[in-house]
């Protein structure tokens, strides 16, 4: 009999018992009774919690209701800071790793160079950049006006500068993070199938184009997938550099829903706003996961 | 081409580089020549009033700010390692009802975004009468599947034979995951506790809500107390960024190669 089978089941659940029990408590639990505090008005501060049904959703959907304009604002710059960090975060990172993929002297050395914002907080990030892009004294606009650009660019309180801004930022901490992931999924190719190719006259673009993307797809989905889902959650870059200004406008779905549930304690609402983001985060999540299996069945066929 | 790509590398490398780099350097100018334009790189006088002010005042004690950072990333390192690494063993090795069913509800929650969290741990972190506290900050975010996958992959990975002649030489499955699993599993373990060290070091939307006292900050948290409270002193927040950089810096500056192969494994085998 082997080993793997010697042990009773109790043994077994003595191992997980510890982990479980912080699982249970703080990852299934949270997921149900936020689901219960949405159906309800609930006030952290107040001992009375009314069941108020789907009243919370309804308000956040309804057009004459208060919440709904802040709300919308904010689940629209979301959608906004998504829409533009992903494709870049996709594409630069894989530029990156190809040229990091290459045999060369100091390869290691530029690796840890471009990672290394990852490892600094997002409110180090933040509060450096809102220094560099302040638009009266920053080093950027200063640059900007020696090479004869506009310097008096309000990076941190106008928009579209400040979609640029934040954008821009978030590429330059996290373009490292993906591009490891890339690189470590480019090392996995086999060698055989680009000297193979060389043997059939391939072109280094027919190359890329029929053996790399197609071999990277699984790496190239999680990418997606994770810069979707910490995208959709950017919350440190706005709150730091340009606290939502101008108006509301940078202010994301998370931003909104942490000052509602957590500084305003209308838990109820926010526990509704954080579930109807998630649906849409999941829906995209699908749609994403969809794209790349069509890619494949088409390329496949 | 070779020299195309040397164009590239040091036009990245100066984007990555020169606003570290500037950042450190202002931290040591006077609070004058932080704001000064056009901007100066080298600060002439060289000072560390920036330093003495903020490790000093009363509103904003980033030493203890520091010093909580420490004991709660520290914390959280150890706790996850300790419940995935057991987790995980069972995981691997074990065999049990409903090791599917756990395995999968674990790994489900890997891309469960984390806002669905927020509020309801809020209102659990209240009810254990943590908020304001450490505690808070160490415990609740030990709960992710991540380290459980993680470590789970690793230990599959293991060749079985060493475990099986253990169990024939009279040892108990403890003494096996003790005295043969986790030794031959350090780089794995070093990688996750690094990952986790960094990531709670890291965290900003939760300590910023679960903490309000000012001795109570974390300081990723602290840095944005410190803002509100000197939002044109510049000298004073590039320090602070600086204090709040160096340990994870250091960390990866010495463990650099662990800290991207946990990142870069976790895409593939993800």
């Amino acid at each position: 009999m082997s080993a793997t089978r010697r042990a009773g089941s109790l043994t077994a659940w003595l191992f997980l018992a510890p982990y479980l029990a912080l699982f249970v408590t703080f990852v299934l639990v949270p997921i149900v009774f936020g689901l219960w505090i949405s159906l309800h008005n609930w006030d952290f501060t107040l001992p009375g919690k009314p069941f108020v049904g789907l009243d919370n959703y309804t308000a956040l959907l309804d057009s004459d209701s208060v919440s709904f304009d802040p709300f919308w604002n904010a689940m629209q710059a979301t959608g906004i800071f998504t829409l533009f960090t992903v494709p870049l975060l996709i594409v630069v990172p894989l530029a990156v790793a190809l040229v990091m993929n290459q045999k060369f002297r100091g390869r290691d050395i530029f690796r840890a160079i471009y990672f290394a914002p990852y490892v600094l907080g997002v409110a180090v990030v933040g509060v450096m950049w809102r220094f560099l892009l302040d638009r009266n004294i920053g080093a950027i606009n200063s640059y900007l006006g020696a090479i004869g650009l506009p310097d008096d660019i309000a990076w941190l309180s106008s928009v579209p500068a400040a979609w640029v801004a934040l954008i821009g930022v978030t590429v330059w901490w996290t373009l490292g993070f993906n591009s490891v992931i890339y690189l470590a999924g480019l090392q996995d190719i086999p060698r055989e199938l680009y000297e193979a190719a060389k043997v059939d006259g391939a072109s280094r673009w027919a190359a890329f184009w029929h053996i790399t993307l197609p071999s990277l797809r699984p790496v190239t989905m999680f990418v997606t997938l994770i810069t979707v889902i910490a995208s959709a959650n950017m919350f440190g870059q706005s709150f730091i550099m340009t606290n939502g200004a101008p108006a509301q406008e940078t202010r994301t779905a998370i931003f909104y829903i942490a000052e509602t549930g957590l500084q305003n304690f209308q838990m109820g609402e926010a526990a509704a706003a954080s579930w109807i983001l998630t649906l849409a985060l999941m829906l995209l999540s699908v749609v994403v996961f969809g794209v790349f299996r069509l890619r494949g069945a088409l390329e496949a066929s | 081409m070779k020299a195309l790509r040397y164009a590239v590398l040091a036009i990245l490398t100066a984007l990555f580089i020169s606003p570290l780099v500037f950042v450190v350097l202002t931290s040591f100018k006077t609070a004058r020549e932080a704001v000064q334009t056009p901007p100066t790189w080298v600060p002439d006088p060289f000072t560390t009033q920036a330093y003495e002010r903020i490790l000093t005042a009363a509103d904003t004690p980033v030493f203890r700010w520091f010093l909580n950072s420490m004991i709660a990333a520290t914390a959280n390192a150890a706790l996850v390692v300790l419940t995935s690494a057991l987790a995980a063993y069972a995981l691997a090795r074990l065999e049990f009802r409903g090791k599917k069913i756990v395995f999968a509800l674990i790994v489900s929650t890997l891309f469960v975004p984390p806002v669905i969290l927020v509020v309801p741990n809020y209102e659990i972190v209240g009810r254990l009468f943590w908020l304001d506290t450490l505690i808070a900050i160490i415990v609740p975010t030990a709960a992710g599947a991540f380290g459980v996958f993680f470590l789970r992959q690793f230990f599959m990975g293991l060749p079985l034979e060493l475990e099986e002649s253990a169990f024939l030489d009279g040892a108990n499955r403890w003494q096996v995951f003790t005295k043969i699993v986790l030794p031959l599993s350090k780089p794995a373990l070093a990688t996750l506790a690094l990952l986790s060290f960094l990531t709670n070091w890291n965290d900003f939307l939760w300590p910023v809500y679960v903490l309000f006292s000012p001795e109570n900050q974390t300081l990723q948290a602290g840095l944005s107390t410190l803002q509100s409270a000197n939002s044109v002193r510049y000298d004073l927040l590039m320090a602070g960024a600086v204090v709040a950089s160096v340990p994870v810096l250091l960390l990866y500056l010495l463990a650099q190669r662990f800290v991207i192969e946990g990142v870069s494994r976790s895409g593939v085998k993800g």
